[in-house]
């Protein structure tokens, strides 16, 4: 797997929001198909993560690559015009709008031309529910029901990278576990997908690879397997005391 | 589907009025008539008849009140799983003290100002204003008649709850009715002179101004008849059903309105005289302005109070070029609409506003909300001040700006600033080329990235919309239908001067697209027929000239009511109705159950419904899915 150019490269990122030092050093990869989670606690440099692939924060050092092209100065737009598209922290809907009108949203940046039936077919598939409520305000959803349109809206984008910022967050235990079902149904469906996550069980219990991320450095890094089974890992985020 | 039935609903007796609500209205109805009458407008608009020896707009702007706060007082908000209380007396009583606690308060007012002489800081409050109001009985015993005025008109507010909707929007339209025709009489007049009808017309007005007893009551007659008919939601129902339609049936609907709008637009001002073209014309003006601030404001969501900035730019550019008073600059063009010099004016006039869009966006991009509002409020004062400067008046003209801005031509036809209905066809042209091209950029792309933009800007930046450039092109188009409605505003006043270009005029624009809906080009169509034609623009008349003075205090008024009352606007986009009223909306649909069992008999109905299956369906379903939320 080691040979395959990964499908997202963090080579020595340093980030700085302002003169503070959110991204120490940071390496990461992705290969194309793996699911990875990054995890880690409150204000440990995930959602910067995030933010500097997507290009919306700018890295100080270091590069970014998508599929071996450094990204690393590229416009959001740009950078999600490659095939990248986001499920924010706690959703983020635009609430006034219609359903209908969410997922439009996703499918931007997309070819005006472009048949959207058959992602629209797909996200049907995957929730049903989400078809009997295109024409309601998004707002008015359930908070299980956002959370299938904010996945939904992601892949109107067809993308190659879906990354997830939080996606056990503020949802009923029962939602997180079909949450994570329905993450690991994408990638099983050839989606590469990166998970940011602190509910650090749940999220090994899914993935491929995870990384620790400890005050914007990795400290941890192996096979879901193995970092399940680490002792200093259980003990910090699992939440196992000896 | 609401599980009130098992409860007894709780019936409150006939005779029971909320006294705190009446005595609440009732003082404010007090406070009210104080302030109209200390603010001298009985006396000011006493000049306006509404009827022929019977009624002035003087007397108008007091005997709203008691009827308006009756209706306040009386008013009952009818609970959910409560049954509504009954109508009959109560309603009637409390109109009653509440007009006549508002009366005793008006009359203790005008006894106090008749005794105490406050005439140093207030002019108007003196023995005349007494007089004036007191139906020429002196203090005590004249002030205490409004008493009895109060009380009676307080019943007839009061009264308005008695009987059905239909009853109600009949009587309302009958008294606003011959109120709306007595102030649209120069168009009236005028469009019967073309039609050879005048003997009509001298039947229903009187020779000097107002409507005659006679035509009063056929308009209220017909008034009322229309409002029974309708039951005062005639305009919702169009509405709905123009929300309803779809496909083949949606186009012929905007085929046929089009041309009926079009027709009007031809034909109106060949049968209206001067006065009425000169309104036209000012309607279009500010409408092209509005379209542009809608841009802005409604469409990509930021608060822009420079907007004269580009109004100015574009009348300025115009001005430069074509004047032959122009200091410095003087090539003395020929703004025609259908040659290249003219052309070249116009391009000028779009490649200056770019610039000034582009000048003002660039900075502002990254600001949001307030801050936005604040360096757009600065910026429109930097660019009166500029070109009113010493420093620039080698290419400006200073304070005395630029004159003898000649006539502009279509082709063979000269558009002279005097003659408003020319210049009202070359707005209305503008104005449908602003119109099409909002409309187009709504249902777009474009359109979807700024309702994205509006609602979550950074969650719009990661879906890949181009926050900065989206915000940029509304700026720029925002400019660019200012600066058109600068071009022809030089045109038809023939001359700039840096105080035509204060901020009022951003101000005006932008409550003409707030009030009659942000986001909605009918909205914005209506808002300024009805505000700039009715009130009139910062400096130009509108069809109630009358009331200049007050023209700011009623453009305050009519913003605050509308906050309060009707926040998504006169004629809003679907969506943001959808988006303010839902609450109401399930009540209504709550109602019409209690009412009449589940026969929905009309869209407006089913739609209600349907919100409320849904929301039904949302309880429960949270209950199922998620009990820790």
């Amino acid at each position: 797997m080691s040979d395959a150019t990964p499908a997202l490269e963090f080579k020595g990122v340093n980030t700085h929001y302002g003169p503070v030092h959110v991204l120490k050093d940071v390496d990461l990869v992705i290969y194309p198909g793996e699911l990875v989670c990054l995890l880690g606690g409150n204000a440990s440099g995930k959602t910067t993560t995030l933010k500097t692939i997507l290009g919306m924060a700018m890295p100080s050092s270091g590069e970014v690559l998508l599929d071996g092209s450094v990204i690393t100065g590229h416009s959001t737009t740009d950078i999600v015009s490659r095939g990248i598209s986001m499920v924010p922290e706690n959703r983020r809907l635009f609430t006034r709008m219609t359903v209908k009108e969410n997922l439009e949203i996703g499918a931007y940046l997309r070819d005006p031309d472009d048949d959207l039936e058959p992602e629209y077919e797909h996200i049907f598939d995957m929730f049903p529910r989400i078809k009997e409520r295109l024409g309601q305000k998004a707002g008015t959803l359930s908070g299980g029901e956002q959370q299938m349109v904010a996945v939904g809206r992601a892949l109107m984008a067809k993308p190659k990278v879906l990354l997830m910022d939080e996606p056990s967050m503020g949802l009923a235990p029962l939602l997180v576990q079909q949450n994570f079902d329905i993450i690991k149904q994408i990638n099983e469906e050839g989606v590469t997908v990166f998970v940011v996550e602190q509910n650090a069980n749940m999220a090994l219990s899914i993935a491929d690879r995870g990384y620790v991320l400890q005050t914007g450095q990795i400290v941890l890094s192996g096979t879901a397997d193995s970092l399940l089974a680490n002792e200093d890992l259980r003990r910090a985020y699992l939440g196992e005391v000896e | 589907m609401t599980a009130t039935d098992s409860q007894a609903p709780v019936r409150r007796p006939a005779t029971d009025v909320d006294r705190r609500q009446v005595v609440k209205w009732g003082l404010m109805a007090a406070l009210i008539f104080s302030f109209i009458a200390a603010i001298n407008m009985p006396v000011v608009l006493d000049r306006k008849v509404i009827v022929e020896g019977v009624l002035t707009l003087g007397m108008v702007s007091l005997l709203w009140v008691p009827i308006v706060f009756g209706y306040l007082a009386a008013k009952e908000d009818v609970l959910e799983g409560m049954e509504p209380p009954q109508k009959g007396a109560r309603d009637l009583i409390a109109g009653l003290v509440a007009g006549a606690i508002g009366g005793t308060g008006f009359a203790l007012f005008l006894i106090l100002i008749n005794t105490v002489d406050v005439r140093d800081i207030f002019i108007n409050l003196g023995p005349q204003l007494v007089e004036a109001l007191t139906f020429g009985r002196g203090a005590p015993a004249g002030a205490l008649l409004w008493i009895v005025v109060g009380a009676v008109l307080g019943i007839i507010g009061g009264g308005l709850h008695v009987g059905s909707k239909n009853v109600r929007a009949a009587f309302v339209w009958a008294l606003l009715l011959p109120l709306i025709l007595a102030n649209m009489q120069v168009i009236v007049e005028d469009i019967f002179q073309s039609l050879s009808l005048e003997w009509v017309f001298d039947f229903l007005y009187a020779t000097r101004g107002g409507l005659t007893v006679a035509g009063a009551v056929i308009f209220a007659a017909i008034g009322a008849l229309a409002g029974y008919r309708s039951g005062g939601t005639g305009v919702t129902r169009v509405r709905q059903h123009y929300a309803s339609l779809e496909g083949a049936k949606l186009r012929r609907w905007n085929i046929i309105s089009a041309i009926i709008i079009l027709a009007l637009i031809v034909v109106l001002p060949m049968l209206v005289g001067g006065l009425a073209n000169e309104i036209l014309a000012t309607v279009g003006l500010f409408l092209l302005m509005a379209l542009g601030l809608n841009v802005v404001v409604g469409f990509a969501g930021m608060l822009d109070l420079g907007y004269v900035a580009f109004f100015a730019v574009g009348a300025y550019t115009t001005a430069v070029l074509t004047a032959p008073t122009s200091p410095t600059i003087q090539p003395m063009l020929t703004l025609n609409f259908l040659t290249p010099e003219g052309w070249l004016v116009m391009g000028a006039v779009i490649l200056v506003s770019v610039a000034a869009g582009l000048v003002v966006g660039t900075p502002v991009i990254r600001m949001r909300g307030d801050y936005l509002a604040i360096v757009t409020l600065g910026f429109g004062e930097i660019v009166r001040i500029t070109i009113g400067s010493i420093a620039t008046q080698p290419l400006f003209g200073g304070a005395n700006g630029i004159r003898q801005i000649p006539s502009s031509e279509l082709g063979p036809i000269v558009l002279k600033g005097t003659n408003s209905q020319t210049i009202f066809y070359v707005v209305a042209i503008f104005a449908g080329i602003a119109i099409y091209v909002s409309w187009r950029l709504l249902h777009s792309r474009i359109g979807r990235a700024w309702a994205a933009l509006r609602e979550d800007e950074s969650v719009a930046d990661s879906m890949g919309v181009n926050t900065v450039n989206m915000k940029l092109l509304a700026f720029v188009i925002g400019a660019i239908l200012a600066g058109f409605a600068g071009m022809i505003f030089s045109v038809k006043v023939g001359s700039v001067f840096p105080q035509s270009f204060a901020l009022l005029v951003s101000i005006i624009i932008l409550v003409i697209v707030i009030v009659g809906g942000m986001g909605s080009i009918v909205g914005v169509m209506v808002g300024a027929a009805v505000l700039i034609g009715v009130l009139g623009g910062p400096t130009q008349p509108g069809l109630l000239a009358e009331v200049a003075e007050y023209k700011l205090l009623l453009y305050g008024a009519i913003l605050v009511f509308m906050m309060l009352k009707r926040p998504e606007g006169l004629w809003p986009s679907v969506r943001r109705q959808r988006e303010l009223h839902q609450e109401e909306f399930l009540q209504d649909a709550w109602l019409k159950q209690q009412a009449g069992g589940d026969e929905a008999e009309n869209e407006d109905d089913q739609l209600a419904q349907q919100a409320e299956r849904d929301k039904g369906e949302d309880e429960q379903k949270i209950r199922i899915l998620e009990p820790e939320e």
